[in-house]
């Protein structure tokens, strides 16, 4: 199995550890990654906001060099909203074949050509739905025994586009951390919001988001996330949404394919759980109280 | 208070004010100045599944459904100068859950568009993020986090940079943010895509 992946501006800066661990967890599961080349940011939240053409553009960019690229894989988008924007520039131009020549009137100063047909795929449809819980149980050698996992989607990872799983009460995670060993806590802010930019420009408002996912998450030893922005959102305030609580929160937020690689006792250098906000130590320890010999 | 109703006289408000329908100016092309998506606006029946389902709306001064009726009554300036539509974080909870199919939230970055291209947007923070990511999207053709938030603490108030103050320092410590000079643009700057996009909307 071959993909193309485009990791996007988050996972090529401060989410690096979500990269690294997705590109070793895809290897391990036998699959060839190869990392789009030239590839530019999807317009996030600001491109549209300037402009529809832009907001289409963008997206479209990186979506033609996909299809130059010939090969008719699929582009992994790891980051909700790069997914989102490149679904939304898709089903925009399948209903719009107007939009589609403009679009391409632009990317003519790139000297490409968008065609509409390049496949995007999340990432947590790709872990959730081409290997079986069993190919990535025979990859474990460092079981999550004992270690509680509250499983977060966040909200564009499920919605609009979800064709692998509910909009509003997504499961895709569950098998996989089952053949990880994990124990499950559920709670029902699982595909809430984390605030997105709120954090930025209204922050007590983006606060009280990220407080509500982490208010139902006290009985769990850290939260699992598929898309940077909520991780940095959920893991990055807490001292603020400890105001809010009126409770001291400090709970790890790790990455799905962080807390596969672990499982898979794949190196330090991949984990890079040394560049989480949060320690990830309390997750450590409790591996290693489990299986204290299996460590390393 | 979270009542509304539209009648002869007025359009009640969560904030209790209410807003006297006959003396208010009103643009009857507002809905359509929304395209792609203003037909569908027209089909709203003022159920309040989007009020209900929207994570940010105990913060709003007019509520999700309420802003959609104003809409579709061309209560321009109403809508322009509330701060509700840049509250809208994306989840698009609204637009799924939508009984009418209504894609409500593609129609918030509608809204916002005319804010911006008609310089009322009633946040000036929100405005300062937008500008700035745009600017250093167009500058590298990928997002630069430190010189993104440099400008953006610079657009808009200074002063918010001391919220992130403590966050900003424990991410520089642990190597998730560098400190970077604004350097040259690279040859992935994204100028010439930018400016041909400027011209092909301008021809419309």
């Amino acid at each position: 199995m071959k993909y193309l992946f485009y990791p996007g501006c988050s996972m090529d800066t401060s989410a690096l550890e979500y990269k690294r661990s997705t590109v070793a967890v895809l290897e391990t599961l036998g699959a060839e990654v190869e990392e789009l080349s030239d590839w530019t940011c999807c317009g996030a939240s600001a491109a549209s906001v300037v402009s529809d053409l832009l907001g289409h553009v963008l997206p479209a960019r990186n979506l033609a060099l996909a299809e130059q690229t010939g090969e008719d894989l699929a582009v992994i988008a790891g980051c909700s909203a790069c997914y989102t924007n490149f679904r939304r520039t898709q089903e925009a131009v399948s209903e719009d074949p107007a939009l589609l020549e403009q679009i391409n009137r632009a990317l003519e100063v790139e000297e490409l050509t968008y065609r509409g047909k390049a496949q995007v795929r999340h990432l947590m449809d790709v872990l959730a739905n081409d290997f079986s819980p069993r190919e990535v149980a025979s990859h474990v050698r460092r079981p999550l025994t004992d270690v509680v996992v509250a499983p977060y989607y966040g909200c564009q990872t499920v919605r609009p586009f979800s064709p692998y799983d509910d909009d509003q009460a997504p499961t895709s995670m569950l098998p996989i951390l089952e053949a990880l060993g994990a124990t499950i806590h559920r709670h029902n802010r699982e595909a809430s919001c984390c605030g997105t930019s709120l954090l930025m420009t209204k922050q007590e408002v983006g606060v009280s988001m990220v407080a509500e996912i982490l208010d139902g998450c006290e009985e769990a030893d850290c939260l699992v996330t598929i898309c940077p922005m909520c991780q940095l959102n959920v893991e990055g305030y807490q001292d603020k949404v400890s105001k809010v609580l009126e409770r001291q929160v400090n709970v790890p937020v790790l990455f799905l394919p962080q807390l596969m690689a672990l499982a898979f006792g794949l190196p330090d250098d991949v984990l890079m759980f040394e560049r989480h906000i949060v320690s990830v130590k309390p997750v450590l320890s409790r591996l290693e109280q489990a299986a204290p010999v299996a460590a390393g | 208070m979270r009542a509304l109703a539209a009648g002869k006289r007025g359009l009640f408000l969560a904030t209790n004010d209410v807003i006297n329908l006959t003396a208010a100016e009103r643009d009857p092309t507002f809905v359509d100045r929304l395209a792609p998506t203003n037909q569908h606006i027209k089909r709203c029946i003022q159920c309040g599944t989007c009020t209900a389902s929207c994570p940010a709306s105990d913060a709003m001064d007019i509520l999700p459904r309420q802003m959609w009726r104003m809409v579709q009554l061309g209560l321009v300036d109403e809508v322009l100068h509330s701060k509700t539509m840049w509250l809208c974080s994306l989840c698009y909870q609204c637009q799924v859950r939508c009984p009418r199919g209504i894609p409500l939230t593609e129609t918030i970055t509608q809204l916002k568009q005319i804010a911006m291209k008609q310089g009322a947007v009633a946040s000036h923070q929100s405005e300062a993020f937008y500008r700035a990511f745009a600017d250093v999207m167009r500058r590298y053709g990928r997002n630069r986090e430190m010189e993104f938030m440099v400008r953006y603490f610079l657009q808009g108030n200074p002063l918010t940079a001391f919220k992130f103050a403590r966050m900003g320092a424990v991410m520089m410590m642990r190597g998730k943010v560098h400190p970077e000079l604004p350097v040259d643009r690279e040859g992935r700057s994204l100028d010439k895509l930018f400016e041909r996009v400027a011209e092909l909307e301008a021809e419309q």
